[in-house]
């Protein structure tokens, strides 16, 4: 149930960042250990949008492994469930390198093209 | 038309970090630790506050409710005769189902900051987004009962990694359920190695001392780091 929110503070960032522009496409990185799932959030995205600067807009989600790094034997594993534990020596104390992102990392944006630009495409209509 | 792309790499809940660091400050100038208090609904947390708010010495303390509707739990609060605001996510808030940064900040002016060293806020009852919403806090904490069952922090992971605290609450029920207590505590120590548990009945008052001396050393330890970073100037949220 907390996609709904996170759908909505991506689209947030989105509409801050594109300035008015129409989003086609926003790229997100979803950490393992946020226990999002990619369809709820599709889904709560879908609704959220519709007659707003996102409508159409396409949601890419991916999904990024929990990484953990053991400071006891200093082994890098990747950490599928709990309890999260060392690969190699089967510790816990870990340090999470990745696995806990919620991160918009790109927006593709349609812009009106320069002046320019117009000019040239003009002279070919 | 041309499409580009622009790269953003932005923390989806920025925005929120960034009203909660501002929070953090308020509270901090105002010399006030700040708990933040999630559950399940149901799970005891206000009938715990009714018990271990009752008697904290020369702590001073508020409480911000947080609830989707209604004020009844504030008016259980209000017997004990400390401040407690009142703060409704289905007025002006769309009906959230957690609070957030932003809701906690409207709420600031009525609290009063000045004559308090412990405000609780106690969240809206869910055991999913509060805890992906920080609001400013010193400390999370959470409350959950032996009635929710034992398997509890392995389906909801994020809640338990999230609190450094987690109250049992209920204990007085447990011999109604079929929860093992042991392995309760085994499947907390699974998702969050080290997190701190109290076995309480608010029902019986058994643990609430305990409770209440975490709260009392909670506010101790503040005014203690208050003392050693004495004209800090940037604060974050733990």
């Amino acid at each position: 149930m907390h996609e709904l929110s996170i759908a909505q503070a991506i689209a947030d960032v989105a509409e801050r960042h594109a300035k008015g522009r129409r989003v086609v496409k926003i790229e997100v990185r979803v950490g393992h250990l946020r226990q999002v799932v990619p369809e709820s959030l599709s889904f709560a995205f879908a609704l959220l949008t519709p007659g707003t600067a996102l409508d159409g807009c396409e949601l890419q989600i991916t999904h990024v492994p929990a990484v953990g790094c053991c400071r006891a034997c200093g082994a890098r594993s990747v950490l599928e469930d709990f309890p999260l534990r060392c690969g190699r020596c089967e510790g816990l104390d870990l340090d999470l390198i990745a696995g806990e992102e919620l991160l918009v990392d790109a927006l593709e944006l349609e812009e009106e093209p320069t002046t320019g630009e117009r000019v040239h495409r003009g002279s070919h209509v | 038309m041309h499409r580009i792309k622009v790269r953003v790499v932005e923390d989806a809940l920025d925005a929120n970090n960034t009203i909660a660091r501002a929070n953090r400050e308020d509270f901090d100038r105002a010399g006030v630790t700040v708990i933040n208090l999630m559950s399940a609904p149901g799970a005891g947390k206000t009938a715990l506050l009714e018990r271990a708010l009752a008697d904290l010495g020369d702590v001073r303390v508020a409480v911000l409710e947080g609830d989707v509707e209604g004020s009844l739990d504030a008016e259980r609060l209000a017997s004990l005769h400390v401040p407690v605001v009142q703060l409704n996510t289905s007025a002006g808030f769309g009906g959230e189902c957690h609070l957030d940064a932003n809701m906690v900040r409207s709420a600031l002016s009525a609290l009063p900051l000045a004559g308090i060293d412990l405000l609780i806020i106690e969240n809206v009852g869910n055991l999913v987004c509060p805890a992906e919403f920080r609001v400013g806090e010193d400390v999370r904490a959470m409350v959950c009962s032996v009635a929710e069952g034992e398997d509890k922090p392995l389906k909801y992971p994020l809640m338990f990694r999230a609190c450094e605290l987690a109250v049992v609450n209920k204990i007085d029920l447990i011999e109604h359920t079929d929860v093992d207590l042991d392995r309760l505590l085994a499947n907390l120590q699974t998702v969050h190695p080290g997190i701190e548990h109290l076995i309480c009945s608010a029902r019986t008052g058994e643990g609430v001392d305990a409770l209440r001396d975490w709260l009392i050393d909670k506010v101790a330890a503040a005014r203690e780091g208050a003392g050693t970073r004495a004209g800090a100037g940037t604060v974050t949220p733990a």
